[in-house]
């Protein structure tokens, strides 16, 4: 038997609902025959009738309505269509769910499904990472799941959080990655992973560029090279004590992320790095981003546009003569 | 025949307009940081919004809902502690004026994008449900300068879609600033979205304070009976300027002598003495009695310490220990 990793969400959302009778999930066709547009909830509302609801096309709304329910005791998911569309719902996400513990002592347990990242010929509406622009404002919690595991055991978290968590899933990882089995237990939310060990150039990455960060690392490991990949799990909480560690073991840093360059989740664990572990470095850290576009549809121009294996490795290279 | 909560109604509109008349000269003496923002004109529609809520309904009012917020039970010393930022108000000097609320209680905390309470009106109506209440009711306002936002049209229909029991009061007080109704909308009455919503509809002259008890009233009835969501559209003129720092010079002549610019607060103290309900000495001592819990309402906050810096948490989250916190 094996499980993917898109199977992992829905059988997370399936235990939460089981587990669960606050949960409820919202949002475009979740409840419908298709089962969403990447059938996440397919087969979800037969088991939970009446706790898949299809919302109409309006993702402010879908998350305003979220808010006030979880308000009131509820726990709402609430499925994007694509992430790309969540910028209809950020007054709600920004500024309704993130300022109302802050403002009010009450906070919002929403969990927000995050359809993330490039997938050939999406082009630029439906590719976006969105993960950097959530990480930037107070009062969310941001997960970028890499593993099976992680889809599975990270959206049941997520929603036992009383505070509101943008759950980002990687559209590529849904058919890619397989697991033998759901785990039972696993690392706390705000818990990087070493993904591999290594001792020369220590790589961080999250969702899934942790799986290009491991191409390069065990190619470089044929030449004797032997990469750290920490996979951060997380973007927000950022786990700094963990890249530290690392970085001390290695003395070079190179950040990978899959969202475009300005700013960002690689731009801040180099900050970080950079102010409290500068005398660990042997090497000005490096990253490398999506390029300062739009994401482009055709295959020869995304993948010149997304970071791949080949652009994390042409980095790496560069920094270990250093 | 009046109304039976007239004279009630009356009663929070005056104790309103003291109070933010009060807020208002606090605020030119330098004592309110920020702004301040009144519902001067708007008392009558307020009033009967939060009359006819029960406990266990939700309140989502807007900027200019006093009178409603007071009529629902929120009490005097939440609005002075929260203008001047006591730590001991519900907003704890976190945020300010008339962005406060007590959730739990059903009193939702506005934000300012304006339409964003309605769809967070509907859900947690939902939850009631969900949970298995009955009897209860959502009651949330907007203008007609909100009535053009995306969210609003969101949250309108959603609200029709889910059939929750919604009242959207909705009111135009004939500017957005200072932009008027022309360079705001193009339909005669926004009462007419009601149909395309789903909505039951009904549109008021908003200085009535009588109509406003009936019509506004009938509509909290309906909905906590399962009828379709209520819209109530009502007309005003706002007798202020956007906030304190807006001295509403553009508003004309010719538009004040308009029906709809009629002081629903003076309207209704002769509707009262015509009838009968009270003279004009107990209109006075009511007034004196309104000054008297304002007066304390504000003491008791100007005692109190404001926040400190120092003493502030800085987290944003319930969950400490996911509170991500860079050197």
């Amino acid at each position: 038997m094996s499980i993917t990793y898109l199977e992992a969400i829905r059988e997370a959302q399936a235990k939460l609902l089981r587990d669960d009778e606050r949960v409820f999930i919202y949002g475009q066709d979740v409840g419908g025959a298709f089962g969403g547009a990447f059938k996440a909830t397919k087969g979800l509302s037969k088991e939970f009738p009446g706790r898949i609801l299809n919302s109409p096309i309006s993702e402010d709304a879908m998350v305003g309505t979220a808010i006030g329910a979880a308000m009131h005791g509820m726990r709402p998911i609430v499925e994007m269509q694509f992430a790309d569309f969540s910028s209809i719902a950020l007054n709600q996400i920004l500024n309704n769910a993130g300022t109302h513990y802050w403002r009010t002592n009450v906070p919002i347990p929403i969990t927000v499904r995050l359809p993330s990242g490039g997938t050939q010929g999406s082009g630029p509406f439906h590719s976006q990472s969105m993960e950097s622009l959530y990480a930037h404002y107070p009062g969310l919690v941001v997960l970028t799941p890499a593993t099976v595991e992680d889809a599975y055991t990270m959206l049941i978290e997520a929603v036992a959080i009383d505070d509101p968590v943008i759950y980002c899933e990687h559209k590529y990882l849904y058919y890619h990655l397989k697991a033998d089995k759901l785990p039972i237990e696993s690392l706390p939310v705000g818990k990087a992973r070493i993904a591999r060990e290594g001792r020369d150039l220590t790589i961080v990455a999250y969702s899934a560029m942790v799986h290009e960060a491991m191409t390069v690392a065990n190619e470089f490991a044929e030449d004797g090279f032997e990469i750290e990949v920490v996979d951060l799990r997380s973007v927000k909480p950022l786990d700094t004590d963990t890249v530290l560690a690392s970085v001390a073991r290695t003395g070079r840093l190179l950040c990978v992320g899959e969202s475009f360059p300005w700013g960002g989740a690689a731009a801040e664990v180099i900050a970080r790095v950079a102010t409290e572990g500068f005398h660990l470095l042997d090497a000005a850290p490096q990253r490398v981003n999506a390029r300062d576009t739009p994401i482009p549809y055709h295959p020869n121009l995304w993948t010149a546009h997304r970071p791949n294996a080949k652009a994390i490795a042409e980095k790496a290279r560069k920094l270990l003569r250093e | 025949m009046p109304h039976k909560r007239y004279v009630e109604a009356f009663r929070w509109m005056l104790l309103t307009r003291i109070l933010e008349d009060k807020l208002a000269s606090m605020y030119r003496g330098g004592m309110i940081s920020g702004g301040v923002y009144v519902g001067r004109g708007q008392e009558a529609v307020s009033a009967a919004c939060g009359l006819f809520l029960q406990k266990g309904d939700i309140f989502a009012p807007l900027i200019r809902d006093q009178a409603g917020r007071s009529a629902f039970g929120e009490p005097l010393v939440d609005v002075a502690r929260t203008y001047l930022g006591s730590r001991q108000g519900p907003m704890r000097g976190r945020d300010g004026n008339i962005h406060r609320g007590r959730p739990l209680d059903g009193q939702l905390a506005m934000i300012s994008h304006l339409g964003a309470m309605i769809s967070v009106t509907v859900g947690a109506l939902m939850a009631k449900r969900w949970k298995g209440e009955k009897n209860f009711v959502g009651l949330t306002t907007i203008g007609e300068g909100g009535m053009q936002t995306g969210a609003t049209h969101e949250g309108l229909n959603i609200a029709a879609v889910e059939q929750v029991p919604l009242v959207v009061v909705a009111t135009n007080n004939h500017f957005a600033y200072s932009t008027s109704n022309e360079r705001e909308f193009a339909c005669v009455d926004l009462v007419e979205r009601a149909k395309g919503y789903g909505f039951e509809g009904y549109s008021i002259d908003g200085t009535d304070l009588g109509v406003c008890l009936d019509v506004i009233g009938g509509a909290v009835k309906r909905a906590r009976a399962g009828r379709p969501p209520q819209l109530v559209v009502t007309s005003i003129l706002r007798l202020s300027g956007h906030g304190e720092h807006d001295d509403a010079s553009y508003i004309t002549d010719d538009m004040r002598q308009a029906p709809f610019a009629e002081d629903c607060l003076g309207l209704a103290e002769r509707f009262i003495i015509e009838h009968e309900l009270a003279d004009a000495a107990t209109i006075k001592e009511w007034r004196g009695e309104a000054g008297s819990q304002v007066d304390e309402a504000i003491s008791t906050a100007q005692k109190e310490a404001p926040p400190e810096a120092s003493e502030e948490d800085w987290c944003a989250l319930s969950t400490r220990e996911l509170v991500d916190q860079p050197e």
